[in-house]
């Protein structure tokens, strides 16, 4: 297979799928800072900018991918994959997404190296900036901060898909043939972040719930350190220089010949160059979630689990992993054992209340921006749930009947002098005449059946179900005219402008500009007032009651 | 060589629609642009680097990513706007559709003119639902993220088949394949045009043609 590929080809080969790899490394990781990447086209191409596409190199993303590796490639059963996981300040954790990096047997020989692979990795990794923009973590890696932040790993060797939960989808962002392999690349994320939005519901005191699956001893415990997708920096770190690259930095001329199409001439050129300040200006933060310990990238497997995944057990253990690690070439990765993650968090709220606060905003945002997952519906169900039994508990259940004299409205041939009503169906029914006689009146309408409305506002205002009836009879002398009020569409739901409007053009007559009244003299009314306010001092309790139902 | 047509179909609310059209056209034009082509002696050419920016939209939970090119953004945004005002002004119902074609430019003798050949053209149909609370209107903007991230998804699964793309071609024959009016990238020679249909299906007003990039001059 291979003595089909000449040598220069195969070289080339190799360096693409490498810088492929560290390529691809970088987008995930950077579209995981939650911050809006921005980067320049520039017409003369400057030589260092692999496939043609503008992509930063953060240093220590680069260092870790490099480490990963470890001088190999990917290939068949050795995946370069690089977790996201999330990370909350009270340092429970949860792995989002997968990335991997793979390599088939399935090869392509016609393929040009140094031509159409290339070019069809250009739009893989073109592909792959599209496609972290759309997966669940991206949003919640937008809104990363004092909750809670986003960690990568880097790792290489078997893909370990165990800690994203039950159901979780995958997608795959491209392949391209090789005549070494077919490269694959595809991400698999979990969708059940419903744990974080429905245990906030479900709990009064303000401490997350733990992940279920947390401990569970993973098969395949993870090897590497977790390490932030943030930029908030530290003073103390700006010291931290990372070495140059160990071997030489290829510098990716890419030079094609069009004579004909299919005789390419690619060149690359090797030159040792110090690898440049890093384009990104602030410094970053020297990631190492609880773990001492740098690593022997490998597929040998540690015997317990990093403390990076917040397991408070965990802190303690492991220690001869720990010195193990104390010898390697990072000492300023060293973190204090039993700090969390090292990651920048606020300092511990001083008052639960605030705590539950923030958690409070951090899970009602989780269902909106993690709007691709299951969660979504449930909670906002529960939303809707709330808000309504808060509208619904405002009222008093009593139905009362009164009598009052309606407003003859617009193009009534026979005027209606008065009408009853339940309380339910008219609105400020409690303002109406009450010194008037309460006889139980049948009322002209039936009670509304539907919704459970409570509220005289609230139940004037539902259309069609409850005062669609009422609406009908009371207005039997009136002609319909179909309302359009500005800003509004027909009814959908209740409580709709128009309806609003409806029913507030009508309002019942005051009872003191009514005829009768108004025919007695002002001696007269003087004379009865305090008949009126003897009357009203007895019903005092019923006022009060109302007005607390207005709170 | 068959044309190869992709159909991608919306619901958004009013004011979505510029945030929607703009999130596909450009995902479908950030795989289809390179850098600009630098020919040099002996037939070789260079290629320049093609930068990207992310993109938060106003009216839906979703970001996408663009080719750093400000005259190929203010293009799109210019013909989405116009497809935005049509679709405003033609009624109630809001259906219409936008089609963006990747040609060749096939050179004629004489007295014809050049052919233009589509080798790939991606339509997305729009369909303008209209909400009347702001309830609603917060869970459209949601759904319609998520129905994006799907469309992402779907336009990516399409360009990673590498089917048919045209040769690379030499310099003289660079305008034929690519749009090389811009400064900083290169696209695939496009052309963009819209039509707004009624209720029934039908093409109703007028089928407005808004050609873009049209070098052709006879």
């Amino acid at each position: 297979m291979e003595t089909d590929l000449n040598s220069q080809d195969r070289k080339d080969l190799d360096k693409f799928i490498k810088f492929f790899a560290l390529k691809t490394v970088q987008v995930i990781v950077q579209a995981r800072l939650g911050e809006k990447i921005c980067t320049r086209s520039s017409s003369s191409p400057t030589g260092s900018d692999w496939f043609n596409l503008a992509i930063k190199d953060i240093p220590e993303v680069t260092h870790e991918a490099k480490k990963a590796l470890a001088g190999q490639l990917p290939a068949v059963g050795r995946s370069m994959c690089v977790e996201i996981s999330l990370k909350t300040s009270e340092g429970d954790s949860m792995e989002l997404e997968i990335w991997c990096l793979e390599m088939n047997e399935k090869c392509d020989k016609e393929i040009k190296v140094s031509y159409a692979v290339y070019n069809r990795l250009s739009l893989l990794l073109k592909s792959l900036l599209a496609i972290t923009r759309v997966t669940p973590a991206y949003r919640l890696s937008r809104k990363q901060g004092h909750e809670y932040v986003i960690l990568y790993r880097i790792y290489f060797g078997e893909v370990q898909l165990n800690g994203l939960g039950e159901g979780f989808q995958t997608v795959r962002v491209g392949t391209v043939g090789t005549p070494v392999g077919t490269i694959t690349l595809s991400c698999a994320y979990r969708i059940n972040l419903a744990f974080m939005s429905t245990r906030h519901f479900e709990r009064t005191p303000p401490i997350m719930g733990i992940i279920i699956d947390h401990f569970v001893d993973r098969p395949y415990p993870s090897s590497s350190p977790m390490h932030p997708c943030n930029y908030r920096t530290a003073g103390e770190d700006t010291g931290v220089t990372y070495p140059s690259v160990e071997d030489s930095q290829e510098v990716c001329t890419t030079s094609f010949s069009t004579s004909p199409p299919s005789q390419c001439v690619f060149t690359v050129t090797k030159a040792h160059f110090q690898t440049p300040t890093p384009v990104v200006t602030d410094t970053l933060r020297v990631p190492m979630a609880g773990l001492a310990f740098s690593h022997q990238l490998s597929s040998s497997r540690l015997s317990c689990q990093p403390a990076a995944l917040g397991v408070g057990s965990a802190d303690l253990g492991c220690p001869a992993v720990f010195a193990a690690g104390l010898n390697t070439t990072h000492p300023y990765q060293l973190m204090v054992p039993g700090k969390e993650g090292g990651v920048p968090l606020a300092p511990n709220q001083p008052a639960h209340g605030a705590q539950a606060g923030d958690q409070e905003r951090l899970t009602t945002y989780t269902p909106s921006d993690g709007a691709h997952c299951a969660a979504t519906p449930s909670s906002s169900e529960d939303t809707e749930t709330v808000s309504n039994s808060s509208e619904g508990r405002a009222s008093p259940h009593d139905v009362l009947e009164t009598i009052f004299v309606r407003k003859v409205g617009a193009f009534v041939n026979k005027p209606i002098n008065q009408v009853t009503l339940t309380s339910l169906d008219i609105p400020f029914a409690m303002f109406a005449a009450k010194n008037l006689e309460l006889e139980d009146v049948d009322p002209m309408v039936n009670p509304p059946d539907s919704p459970e409305t409570t509220s005289p506002l609230q139940g004037s205002l539902h259309s069609d179900g409850s005062s669609g009836g009422s609406s009908g009879n009371t207005q039997d002398d009136f002609v319909m005219i179909d309302f359009k009020p500005a800003f509004s569409k027909d009814d959908i739901l209740p409580m709709d402008l128009g309806t609003f409007y409806r029913e507030f053009q009508n309002p019942p007559q005051l009872s003191s500009l009514s005829i009768d009244i108004g025919a007695q003299s002002m001696a007269e009314d003087l004379d009865s007032l305090p008949e009126k306010l003897a009357v009203h001092e007895k019903n005092v309790r019923e006022f009060d009651a109302f007005v607390e139902t207005l709170q | 060589m068959n044309c190869r047509s992709e159909v991608l179909e919306v619901s958004v609310e009013g004011r979505q629609v510029e945030e929607a059209m703009l999130a596909v056209l450009h995902t479908v034009l950030l795989h289809r642009s390179t850098g600009k082509f630098h020919y040099k002696k002996e037939g070789t050419y260079s290629i320049g680097t093609v930068g990207t920016q992310d993109v938060d939209c106003d009216f839906i939970d979703f970001t996408y990513v663009r080719v750093s090119s400000e005259e190929l953004d203010r293009a799109l945004r210019k013909v989405v706007g116009e497809f935005r005002d049509a679709l405003r002004n033609s009624g109630s119902d809001g259906l219409g559709q936008m089609s963006l074609e990747f040609y060749q430019k096939k050179k004629s003798r004489w007295p014809f003119s050049d052919e233009c050949i589509p080798w790939e053209v991606w339509t997305v149909k729009v369909h303008v639902v209209a909400l009347a609370t702001e309830q609603e209107r917060q869970i459209c903007r949601e759904k319609v993220g998520e129905k994006l991230c799907e469309k992402i998804t779907n336009i990516v699964e399409v360009m990673n088949r590498h089917e048919y793309l045209p040769k690379m071609p030499t310099q003289s024959e660079v305008d034929n394949v690519f749009d090389t009016g811009l400064r900083d990238v290169q696209p695939y020679l496009y052309k963009i045009s819209f039509q707004i249909t009624d209720a029934l299906g039908s093409s109703v007003t007028t089928t407005m043609r808004r050609l873009i990039k049209d070098t052709l001059a006879l």
